[in-house]
């Protein structure tokens, strides 16, 4: 196991340098951040002095040399903006954002396991086709829309909840609500579906047949060959949130990483760019690796066989 | 290590208790070889189609005893495995049972709810699949889910049902069970998986025990090993077997009797020797010549003209009726009921036929099972 984890790090290097590579490029790419942190009536010699101070002036490949020396010391650059560490700022706003993801997800699951599961006792039965009436719309609803819509209703209207922030238990219910849905609508249809055809397999007959009840057949027996696709999707959903649930994060002013990395991108904050994305790059990397360990959890068939030497 | 046979009347104490409580003649105490253990009468199976509901089995009825094999014989698509879902109560959702008995020592299975039924399966029935590979969860060892019947039925723990899991597979031949048992259904032969297999459904010492096909998957030289292995279980544990196929040479050899299905009904059935030695339904009778014996080279093989009916799409009157060389009349008009047949020296095999009332005879003389065939003309078949 401990083999094949170092061989899936030393993999993903490669992958992470592309990343870094691409968002320096297209970074570049949105002009010179001079024109918007030096006044408008700044002379030609302060634009071109902060542009040296900045390393800008440079060749874009020596820019790059000198990030990459930086990153292998972990050296990061500095934020334009508040000239704080870029690196910090990044792992500040981090948990936010995977706070928000983890919980979101938690839910996601634990309700469509329970109303997937439930859907798929019966085929075509009235709980398959509330469930699966509800679990369309849940995927289908956009999500600013909910989250304006939300704020109209529970913030301003009722005045239940606050509209934005991070203070007290009341600020996660809309985020949270708001980003559920969709992630919830579609692991309803996923663990149904997967669930239908398992609970369908002969195996399972022949568990029935030595006296496993209903509750055992499908907890024990049917749920877990019904999960490896239900782990994709998670795995790919919670991809989505950790990237920073960027219009989210935006509407309720959740300090995480999604909104760092619009701002800095307004800002052209570029070293904060591109920590923000590289450490995002990084969770989801291990989120892989996380999701590929837990198919070899569930599976014996798809453990990797470690050959001894 | 305690043989099964030691241990059998400890473990048979319960069943004899329900089968006491159900207030029936049935065996107390120890099965006795030839008792009675299993009754169908009238059985009847629905499948709700997109076309409407078709009876795919039809007053189907036959006993099982302890310690012989019957063997349900027909081609595909006859019912036989249908049924035997049916006796297990493990039928598809789409599936009722529509209409009969099904007495397991006297307990009837088809009036009790799937909830009192799971008492049931395991300890009293076991059943074992065509495809072993299919019918092993390939989620978990085998040694988890040969020890789940005991953790289910005698509420036993990990470690005890491992001990008990570890017995079963030396029971069934499977080398180096300390190790093999936590090993992965897709890590044995076919062969193996069917001994798994077979090991879990007779973990309990059930009294009645439903082979679906169980060599059709493996190899020759395999299948005759699986049929030791059963013959070897039926008799340690006196079980009553169910041996369902569509080989004869099978039936031939390992079943004592035998009843013959064909488009959901039986048609004919008895022991096996006399039904094969002097057929009594023009299909039992078109099956027998369509093995091929002595042929001449280049001769062509016999065989019945015409395909089964589908099931939408049964004729009134007799199933047969369209493949039938011997169809007359009353034969379109009227279906024919299982009843007793004459033996081959003309006297009356004796015997109630077993769509009647249950024969409540103290074990030991209890009758052996009927000859009977439905035909209208079961008697002059052998003239024509």
């Amino acid at each position: 196991m401990l083999i094949y984890l170092r061989k899936r790090i030393v993999s993903s290097a490669l992958p992470l340098v592309v990343v870094i590579v691409g968002v320096f490029a297209l970074a570049r790419m949105t002009g010179n951040p001079a024109s918007l942190y030096l006044p408008l009536n700044a002379t030609q010699q302060m634009r071109d002095d902060f542009t040296a101070r900045n390393g800008l002036d440079q060749p874009l490949l020596v820019q790059m040399a000198d990030y990459f020396g930086g990153v292998l010391r972990l050296d990061f650059g500095q934020s334009l903006r508040t000239g704080q560490d870029a690196a910090a700022m990044a792992l500040r706003a981090f948990p936010a954002t995977l706070q928000l993801a983890a919980t979101t997800m938690v839910l996601a699951v634990l309700l469509a396991l329970v109303v997937g599961c439930w859907a798929a006792l019966k085929p075509n039965g009235i709980a398959d086709r509330i469930s699966s009436f509800v679990s369309m719309a849940a995927a289908s609803i956009p999500d600013f829309w909910l989250a304006i819509v939300g704020i109209w209703v529970f913030a301003i209207t009722l005045g239940w909840l606050p509209t934005s922030g991070v203070s007290g238990a009341g600020a996660w219910v809309l985020p949270i609500a708001t980003l559920l849905l969709r992630p919830f609508g579609v692991l309803v249809q996923i663990v149904r579906g997967s669930m239908v055809s398992a609970l369908s397999e002969p195996y399972i007959k022949l568990a029935r047949s030595r006296g496993a009840g209903e509750l055992r057949v499908v907890t024990h027996h049917a749920l877990r060959n019904a999960a490896a696709p239900a782990l994709t999707v998670a795995g790919d959903l919670t991809v989505g949130l950790v990237n920073g649930a960027v219009v989210v994060e935006t509407i309720f002013g959740w300090p995480g990483i999604g909104k760092l990395m619009i701002d800095s991108i307004l800002q052209r904050d570029f070293a904060v760019l591109q920590a923000a994305v590289l450490l995002t790059a990084v969770a989801i990397f291990a989120l892989n690796i996380l999701i590929d360990m837990g198919y070899a959890l569930l599976d014996a068939r798809v453990r990797p066989v470690t050959v001894k030497a | 290590m305690k043989t099964a046979t030691d241990q059998a009347p400890a473990k048979r104490s319960r069943a004899a208790a329900t089968a006491a409580a159900a207030g029936t003649g049935a065996a107390t105490g120890q099965a006795k070889a030839h008792d009675v253990v299993l009754q169908v009468r009238d059985l009847a199976v629905d499948i709700r189609t997109h076309r409407g509901t078709v009876r795919a089995v039809n007053s189907v009825a036959f006993e099982a005893r302890a310690g012989e094999t019957l063997a349900l014989l027909g081609e595909s698509g006859c019912g036989k495995s249908m049924t035997a879902k049916a006796l297990a109560g493990i039928m598809d959702p789409v599936c009722d049972l529509a209409d009969g008995e099904i007495l397991l020592n006297g307990t009837d299975l088809a009036a009790l709810t799937a909830k009192e039924r799971l008492k049931f399966a395991g300890p009293e029935l076991g059943i074992v699949f065509q495809d072993a590979l299919t019918a092993l969860n390939p989620v978990y060892t085998v040694g988890t889910q040969l020890g789940e019947a005991f953790r289910i039925h005698r509420g036993l723990n990990a470690k005890q049902a491992r001990v008990e899991a570890i017995d079963l597979m030396k029971r069934v031949g499977i080398p180096e069970p300390e190790s093999r048992i936590n090993s992965y259904p897709h890590q044995f032969s076919g062969g193996m998986r069917q001994r798994i297999l077979i090991a879990m459904a007779v973990a309990l010492n059930p009294r009645l025990l439903i082979a679906d096909e169980p060599t059709t998957a493996l190899d020759v030289t395999v299948q005759a090993q699986i049929m030791q292995l059963l013959r070897k279980l039926r008799e340690e544990g006196q079980m009553a077997v169910i041996l369902i196929t569509h080989d004869l040479a099978v039936v031939a050899e390992e079943a004592d009797s035998v009843a013959v299905m064909y488009a959901g009904n039986v048609v004919e059935s008895g022991p096996v020797s006399e039904v094969f030695a002097d057929p009594r339904h023009p299909y039992t009778k078109g099956l027998l010549e369509s093995v091929p014996v002595h042929l001449e080279r280049g001769a062509r093989l016999k065989s019945i003209a015409g395909s089964p009916p589908e099931l939408h799409d049964i004729p009134a009157g007799c199933v047969y009726q369209s493949r039938c060389p011997l169809v007359q009349d009353i034969c379109r008009a009227e279906r024919p009921v299982l009843r007793p047949v004459t033996s081959v020296t003309g006297t009356p095999v004796t015997g109630a036929p077993v769509t009647g009332t249950p024969v409540n005879v103290p074990s030991g003389t209890e009758p052996r099972p009927a000859r009977t065939a439905a035909c209208h003309f079961s008697e002059e078949i052998n003239n024509v």
